[in-house]
Order: structure tokens, then C-alpha cells, then sequence
């Protein structure tokens, strides 16, 4: 384990936390909320400090493998969010630290589940670090330190493998510092367009720049208790609806369409089948919930907004689908499963890992058959590695471990069956409300301590896809790297060469 | 600049990882995955599984913008293909390995017809460098430039040399036009000689000369290594094929064991009949002393197996005074190689790899200047640099000794029509010449840049 080059990446996501708390300040004295101003500066000074000594000086050894790069991913986000929930308790707005905490995580890895039974009580800085939270974790933090901080060699591909979500991650130039920044530009034209179209449509602009935020993240904070819905606009909604749907799609696409390749990007088969999901769970919905609404232009506006907030892992709500008949809950929690598509901001098992697991189900059918074919699994006409399809397979048995595991620990909470499954699997796949209690209109307030951590390391496990965090918590990788020193004779033939 | 490499292999990742280094932006093609996993996880470049013949495929790898395209695959005929199709589609520059014997005499042909900005025979370039230091073996370095046109040999002066003490003009006496020397290296510092500088012991020159006379200017001055006439090289590959044609050539006497009979029989149809090729087992004791291993100047391990062939160049060395050249394939456990006594060492794969490196460096170099070339010489702290003389310049048609030129700028050789020659300072220079100027001054961007 490099232990000094793990202190160095976490120097400057610190300094990068610093910096993204910047802008609450401004909000904070735009306000006048003297009281968040001076909590938020004392974190930024603090974590810029300590951030700032961590990474003053280059390690020598920049080498790094897959351990380190997982590490430093999960360690990065666990700290991330611990520092994050600071400015939340020191400025009162929280009292609570693991209520806090429990806010900061849902916001960095956007998932958007708040446990406050009232946000229209916090402050500005508050609400508006609250959904900037979404906006940095959607795209990962470490995906931005590749941006600014100049990695070398091939080793930074590792932590842009353990934090971008997908079974394949594929850079989009030769350089990823290029591919880090292609990304984070088009991440934040999407994002800047969303928000104007929003101010367009008569939104102030503090509301319209969170949701914006929320929505390019998937994440689905909103900055009153009646969230989207409570506007009561068709045009907000929509514009909102259709930004979820755009932001859980694989990025890669756009830069596709960017560069012309418009048959490749159009041809791609993940895409077809998220919208094909869409669509076809928007018609199922609407058909369901029809006798409720009674018009058809309702109808859709209602189903539409739900479905393309769940399987984009968004969360936000118009909605309370808790009142839906039963065909239409399942299908819901059935699209939390689903989740968006890999390479995007969105949460959830990522339409390809399903695809793939569908298909390679299939083959194995055909090979019960036929003992002797040969079957391969393909996407987009191309095979899908031997290795890949291994690692989707152990991806969903460990997510439904883990599952298994906390819905057995939340349920000493002893909530009623559908909030006990929900609540975990809402916090797993990154996307907000549950049923029941935890509906849209409802929160995680009455969760114990203890069923908050859980759910803590769920949405953590969810966002960078699990094994990150497995790997870190494992006790064989904390080893020191033992190294011969640079020996007397060695040095020696250096020396004769030199001559 | 975006470059693109097909085949990651020994070579391709080894190209790779070169011209990563000196900061280019790499996209690597195989059709192996595993393979461009391995370089993908070392390197900050992108990979794509694929054949890198096909449009598409090239296409994904951001062709359209690239500047230089290398095929390096295992295959010459896949190699011309894919650089085909990338001229044809993009007009970048392209480089294929094409290493078979049978092509070797139509290399010139298929680079024009094809329109290949350059074709890379790392066996046949491995056999250069080897044939070189048999040739030279009082040099302690030999590096060429100009295409392999000029050789540029280092020599230490030793103590009680006649060059020592004595300033260059006086010291060369009748020898100067035939010898010129471009850079002298003193205690880490580099310069490049005036007439008037005194050289001393202990100092490396560097210099260039005709092919000819380099022996006896190394006698002349006080340098005497045996000269080489009777070579012993173990295994029958392509490297041992080329360098027995090219020594051959300069009337060695070469003796070749191979294992596989069959290679016998074809290197013996096809190499001249002065070669000796015995069949044997070169790892044998009792075949090399029967094949008078002791009475070798030169010896050459060449066989496919590294260890093979440092088991064989340790053995030598301890037993007879031959010069002797190891080959290796890999560079792992570089620092213990270092440490052995095996000879001068060839690694065939950074022998592809330089010369790429150092043609992207010319062709990075060149544009926007009047720069036909540019090559780094004496370990990179000299530029040798090649311009056009046009008919406007001011040098023209002026001998050298009337130029003012720049201090440390020398002109060390001009290429008149295909003929090389080492001026003096009664030379001048005329149009249509290419000339190439040593210097360690840098931004020179014109001819006329080398006036002061």
C-alpha cells in the first residue's frame, strides 16, 4: 500500500471540498446569515489548511494499482462527507451530527433521501450546500481532482474506474485529464442550461440553481417540503423531467454526438433500452393510475415526472405514489433496481449491468440445451469480456448481500414491511423516497442512529458501485510496501556509468 | 501530438510508452484485451480492442485527428494495411514495421508507392548496431544521424595520446577534411570545438568521418584494439541473418550455430558462401571449442532465449578476449543485467522504439521552422539540426572560414546530391545542399540563423 500518495490525493479533494464551500459562503453573506458565513468559513479554512499540508509535497512514489485507487476512492468520499456535514452542525441549522451526516451522504452520493421533517426551517447556505452536494457527487470529486491536478502515468485510471459508475469505463481521449474535463464541461453546459430554461419559465433563481443542481446530480433535494410539486407548474415539471432522463445517459453519448458520430451514438444499445424502459413504464403507469387523475394530459404529466425521477435515481416528487394502486408501486421499485445508464450521474444497478446479466442468463439457458455451443454475450456487436460478465455477476450477488444484510438490521426499528425494504433499497440504488413513511411527501427522521449508519454505508456502497468500499474495509490490503534501499553497490554501478 | 499505434506487443508498448513520455497524446490498438489492459493500467493512454485495419476501428481511436499513425503488429502485410488505409482516409504520417527478409530489398519502393513516411526493421536495425560495434570496436558509442547517412563515433582520448594537449587544427594536421570533431565532452559539460581548442586527456570526442578512415584515425591517435576478423555468433534468427550479410559485406569471417536444421539449410542457401553454418546446439561446450570459440574476436549471443544468451556471453567472456554482443529481449531485472559481464547489450525493441521516438521528435520539431530535421545527438545535450539551402540565403557560395558563424555552432556535414561531405574551412556551401549544423545553442530556425 502507498500510503503517501493516498495522503497526497486526499490533500487535495480536501482543498477541493474547500473550494465548493466557497460558494455557500457567498450565498450566506448574499443573506445576510452571519451565523452560516463564519460556520462555513472555519470548515473551508480549516480543510483548506490541513488539505494544504497534506498535498504540499509530491510523493515520490506516484505508482499506484487498483487497491490504492479504490482505497483512496472510498476514503476520499467517506471524508468528503464527514467534513461536509460540519458547517451543517457548527451553524445550528442541524444540531444533530449523524442527522447531519446522514444529510451530507444523501446529498454526495445523490441520493437525495433527507431525514429533516422540515427544510424550509434551514438557511439558505444550508439548502444551497444541501444541493451542491448533489451537484459535486454526481460526477465524482475525483473526476474533478483529475481535472486540475496532474496525475502520471496510467494509474490515475484507477480512480476514475472506482468512482465513474458502470461495468465498463471508457476514456473518452487519449489523456484523462482531457476526459475528465470533456466531462465536467458538458456536465456543466447541461447544468446551465437546465437552469436557464427553468429561469425562463418564471422559477427565482436561488430555487431554479439548486434544483438544477438536484437534477444533474440525480439527486433530489428540493428547497421546500413540497418539492417540485409544489410549484404546481407543467412547465417546470417538464423541463425537470426531461433533464433527469437526459442526465442518465451515459455521457459518452453526448461527446459522440459532439464529435459527429451521430449512428454510433444513436445505434447505442443501453441508450435504446432506458428509453425503451421509459417509455414502456410511462404507458404502464399511466394506464394504472388513469382512474385516479381522470385526464389523460394529467395522466402523463403525473407518470411521466415519477418514472423518469426513479429510474434516473433522481427523487424528485409531484406525486405521492404511495397512493398509486399495487401494479404501479412494484413497478417503481422495480425501476430503483434498474437505475440509469452506466457513465451517467445516475444511481440504481445501471441498465447495462442488467442487460448483461439478462443475457448471459439467456446463454446459459441455450447452453442447457446445447451442452457443446459456444455462447458469448454482446453489446453493441462487440463480446463482452469473459471478465466483465464475472464482475456483474459478483456486483449483484454482493449488492444483495448487502441488501439482505441491512434490511435485516434496519428492521429492529420495527417499521412496517414495505418502509423497512424500501428504505434500504431506495438508499442502496441512490435514488431518494421510498413507500410508505419515506414516501415523496415523507422523510428518515424517526430512523434510529444505528439504521442511519447502515444506510450511510448503503448509499456510499450504492454510489461507488461497491466495491470500493469492500476493498477498504478489508483488512489485507493495509500492509506496508517493503522496499530494498537504494544499496552501496548499487549506487555504485550508477557511478560507473556515469563515467 | 495525437498519435495512434497499432499492435501492443514487446515494440508497441514499449513505443508507447516513449512517446507518453515525452508527452504525446497515445491510443493504442490490439485485438488482444488483455494486452491493452496491461498498457492501459501502466499508462495514461487510451486502448480500443480491435483490428486496427479496419476504418472504424481507426476511426475510434481519433484517427482523424492524429499526426502520426505506427503500425507495429506481429504481421508486415497487416501492418502496410492498416497504415493504408489511415493515409489513404486521413493523410497523416505512418510508420509500419515491415521486418521480412523478402521486403528488405524493396523497402525504398513500398515507402514511395505507398507513400509510408517511414518503414522500421528492428532485426535489420538490431544487426546495424551490432555490425557497428564489431566494426568499430575501439568506439566507445556509435550513434548515427541523417537517417543512418552519418555515423557519429565517441572515443576517449587516453593519456600520451598525440591529440592530447595539443589544440584540434594542430592535432589533425593532414587528417583535417577527412576527420571533424563535433562536440567534446569534459567533466559533464558539453562543447562544441573551435580550431583553436585544446583537447586533453580524459576528454570524449565525438566525431564524424568516413566510413574508411575512422580506423586509422583511431590508430593514429593512439587507440588500438584488435581488429576484428573472425565472429562466432550463436542462433540463426533474423537478427543473425541481416548482420551476417552486413559483415560479410566488410569481409569478416562469420561462423554461425543453429540449433534447426531446416534454418541451417536456408541460411545457408541464402547467405553468402564465406559464412559458416554449423548445426549444433550452441550451449554446447564441447561444439563451441570444436568450432575454435577461443580463437573468435567477435562473439554475438542471438538466440530467442534471454537467459540463454547471458548464460552463454558470461561463459565467453570469462574464457577468451572476444568482444562480445548480447542480445535481449526483455528488460525486466534491468539493474542486475547492468551489474554482469556480458558484453555490449542490444535490446531490439528499444532500438524500434528510439528511432520512432527520434522521427516524431523530427517531425515535431520541423514544423513551423525551416528545420528539415532535428536530431538530438550526445546524449540529448547536442541538436543536430538539418536545413535546405535555399538561393536567397547570405552562406551561400562562401567557404566556412569566412562565415562568421555563432560560437558553439559547427557545420559538420553537407549532403551534396546524395554525397556526404566533412567540410573544411575552405567548403562552402551551395544551393540545393542539406546542410546539418551541430549546436548547443537551441531556436535556430533558418540557415542564415547559424551567422552570428
Amino acid at each position: 500500500m502507498n500510503y503517501s500518495i493516498i495522503v497526497y490525493i486526499l490533500g487535495w479533494v480536501l482543498n477541493i471540498e474547500a473550494a465548493a464551500m466557497l460558494l455557500p459562503c457567498v450565498v450566506a453573506l448574499i443573506y445576510g446569515e452571519t451565523a452560516q458565513l463564519f460556520s462555513f468559513l472555519i470548515t473551508v479554512a480549516v480543510s483548506f489548511i490541513v488539505g494544504l499540508l497534506m498535498h504540499l509535497k509530491k510523493p515520490k512514489n506516484t505508482k499506484f494499482y487498483a487497491k490504492e485507487g479504490f482505497a483512496v476512492v472510498a476514503l476520499s468520499w467517506i471524508v468528503i462527507s464527514l467534513v461536509g456535514a460540519v458547517p451543517f452542525v457548527l451553524s445550528g441549522d442541524i444540531p444533530s451530527y449523524i442527522s447531519a451526516l446522514f444529510e451530507t451522504v444523501s446529498g454526495f452520493t445523490t441520493t437525495g433521501s433527507s431525514n429533516l421533517t422540515d427544510v424550509e426551517v434551514l438557511s439558505k447556505a444550508a439548502l444551497f450546500w444541501r444541493s451542491e452536494t448533489h451537484w459535486i457527487g454526481g460526477m465524482g470529486v475525483l473526476v474533478f481532482l483529475l481535472t486540475i491536478v496532474p496525475m502520471v502515468g496510467g494509474h490515475s485510471m484507477q480512480l476514475m474506474k472506482a468512482e465513474s459508475p458502470g461495468p465498463v469505463v471508457d476514456k473518452l481521449r487519449p489523456r484523462i485529464r482531457h476526459t475528465a474535463v470533456i466531462l465536467y464541461v458538458m456536465y456543466l453546459v447541461l447544468t446551465v442550461v437546465e437552469c436557464i430554461l427553468l429561469l425562463i419559465g418564471g422559477m427565482p433563481l436561488f430555487d431554479a440553481i439548486c434544483l438544477s443542481f438536484g437534477t444533474a446530480g440525480t439527486g433530489g433535494f428540493a428547497v421546500t417540503n413540497a418539492g417540485v410539486g409544489g410549484y404546481n407548474n407543467v412547465y417546470f415539471e417538464m423541463v425537470i423531467a426531461v433533464f433527469m432522463v437526459l442526465f442518465g445517459i451515459n455521457f459518452g453519448i453526448y461527446y459522440m454526438l459532439l464529435t459527429k458520430r451521430f449512428k454510433e451514438a444513436l445505434k447505442n444499445e443501453e441508450m435504446r433500452t432506458y428509453l425503451v424502459i421509459v417509455t414502456v413504464a410511462i404507458i404502464a403507469v399511466s394506464l394504472n393510475v388513469y382512474s385516479i387523475y381522470g385526464s389523460v394530459g394529467e395522466t402523463l404529466r403525473r407518470s411521466f415526472f415519477t418514472v423518469a425521477s426513479i429510474i434516473s435515481s433522481t427523487g424528485y416528487g409531484t406525486a405521492d405514489f404511495n397512493l398509486w394502486p399495487g401494479f404501479s408501486k412494484m413497478l417503481i421499485i422495480l425501476l430503483m433496481f434498474c437505475g440509469a445508464c452506466a457513465g451517467s450521474t445516475g444511481g440504481g444497478m445501471k441498465v447495462a449491468r442488467i442487460m448483461i446479466l439478462v443475457k448471459s442468463a439467456f446463454t446459459e439457458i441455450d447452453h442447457t440445451i446445447h451442452p457443446k455451443s459456444i455462447t458469448t454475450v454482446k453489446m453493441d456487436g462487440k463480446k463482452v469480456s469473459g471478465e466483465t460478465v464475472k464482475n456483474v455477476r459478483a456486483y449483484f450477488i454482493l449488492e444483495m448481500m448487502i441488501i439482505a444484510v441491512s434490511m435485516i438490521i434496519v428492521s429492529f426499528d420495527n417499521f412496517e414491511f414495505a418502509v423497512n425494504t424500501t428504505s434500504v433499497i431506495t438508499c442502496m440504488h441512490n435514488i431518494g423516497p421510498g413507500l410508505g413513511a419515506i414516501g415523496p411527501v415523507g422523510n428518515f427522521a424517526d430512523f434510529s442512529v444505528l439504521s442511519k449508519l447502515v444506510l450511510i454505508f448503503d448509499m456510499l456502497a450504492g454510489r461507488l458501485e461497491i466495491m470500493p468500499l469492500l476493498v477498504f474495509f478489508s483488512a489485507g490490503i493495509w500492509g506496508r510496501t517493503k522496499r530494498k534501499k537504494d544499496s552501496k553497490e548499487s549506487r555504485i554501478i550508477k557511478k560507473e556509468k556515469l563515467i | 501530438m495525437n498519435i495512434v499505434i497499432v499492435g501492443c506487443g514487446k515494440v508497441g508498448s514499449t513505443v508507447a510508452e516513449q512517446l507518453f513520455n515525452e508527452g504525446h497524446d497515445i491510443c493504442v490498438i490490439d485485438c488482444d484485451a488483455d494486452a491493452i489492459d496491461k498498457v492501459t493500467q501502466a499508462l495514461d493512454v487510451r486502448g480500443i480492442v480491435g483490428n486496427g485495419a479496419i476504418y472504424n476501428v481507426q476511426l475510434d481511436a481519433g484517427v482523424e485527428d492524429a499526426d502520426l499513425f505506427i503500425a507495429v503488429t506481429p504481421n508486415d502485410e497487416l501492418n502496410l494495411l492498416c497504415c493504408l488505409i489511415a493515409q489513404k482516409s486521413t493523410r497523416c504520417d505512418t510508420i509500419a514495421r515491415v521486418r521480412d527478409p523478402d521486403y528488405l530489398s524493396e523497402r525504398g519502393f513500398i515507402k514511395e508507392r505507398l507513400g509510408l513516411s517511414a518503414i522500421i526493421n528492428p532485426e535489420y536495425e538490431a544487426a546495424l548496431e551490432i555490425s557497428r560495434l564489431f566494426r568499430i570496436p575501439s568506439a566507445i558509442e556509435v550513434d548515427t544521424f541523417a537517417s543512418g547517412r552519418v555515423e557519429l563515433l565517441k572515443m576517449v582520448i587516453p593519456a600520451g595520446s598525440p591529440l592530447a594537449g595539443k589544440a584540434i587544427y594542430e592535432a589533425l594536421g593532414k587528417s583535417s577534411g577527412k576527420v571533424l570533431i563535433c562536440a567534446v565532452e569534459r567533466d559533464g559539460e558539453v562543447f562544441i570545438p573551435s580550431g583553436s581548442f585544446v583537447l586533453r586527456a580524459g576528454d570524449e570526442i565525438s566525431f564524424v568521418t568516413s566510413k574508411n578512415e575512422s580506423e586509422g584515425f583511431f590508430k593514429k591517435f593512439g587507440i588500438e584494439i584488435g581488429k576484428i576478423k573472425k565472429i562466432m555468433i550463436v542462433g540463426g534468427g533474423k537478427i543473425t541473418y541481416y548482420l551476417a550479410h552486413m559483415l560479410g559485406d566488410h569481409g569478416f569471417k562469420v561462423k554461425i550455430i543453429e540449433k534447426d536444421r531446416k534454418r541451417c539449410e536456408f541460411l545457408a542457401a541464402t547467405l553468402p558462401s564465406s559464412v559458416v553454418i554449423i548445426n549444433g546446439d550452441g550451449t554446447d561446450e564441447q561444439l563451441l571449442y570444436e568450432e575454435d570459440m577461443d580463437s573468435m574476436d567477435g562473439f554475438a549471443s542471438l538466440t530467442d532465449f534471454d537467459e540463454e544468451n547471458i548464460m552463454l556471453s558470461l561463459y565467453v567472456k570469462n574464457n577468451t578476449d572476444a568482444k562480445v554482443v548480447t542480445k535481449i529481449n526483455k528488460y525486466n531485472f534491468g539493474i542486475v543485467l547492468e551489474k554482469l559481464n556480458i558484453g555490449s547489450t542490444v535490446y531490439p525493441k528499444f532500438i524500434t522504439a528510439e528511432m520512432i521516438v527520434s522521427y516524431v521528435r523530427a517531425l515535431e520539431n520541423s514544423q513551423g521552422s525551416n528545420v528539415q530535421k532535428l536530431y538530438k545527438i550526445v546524449d540529448n545535450k547536442v541538436e543536430a539540426l538539418e536545413f535546405y539551402a535555399r538561393g536567397m540565403s547570405d552562406v551561400i557560395g562562401i567557404p566556412l572560414s569566412d562565415l562568421q558563424l555563432k560560437s558553439d555552432l559547427l557545420v559538420c556535414c553537407i549532403n551534396r546530391g546524395g554525397k556526404m561531405i566533412i567540410p573544411n574551412g575552405l567548403t562552402t556551401i551551395e544551393v540545393g545542399d542539406t546542410v546539418i549544423v551541430a549546436t548547443t545553442q537551441t531556436g535556430l530556425n533558418d540557415l542564415s540563423d547559424i551567422l552570428a
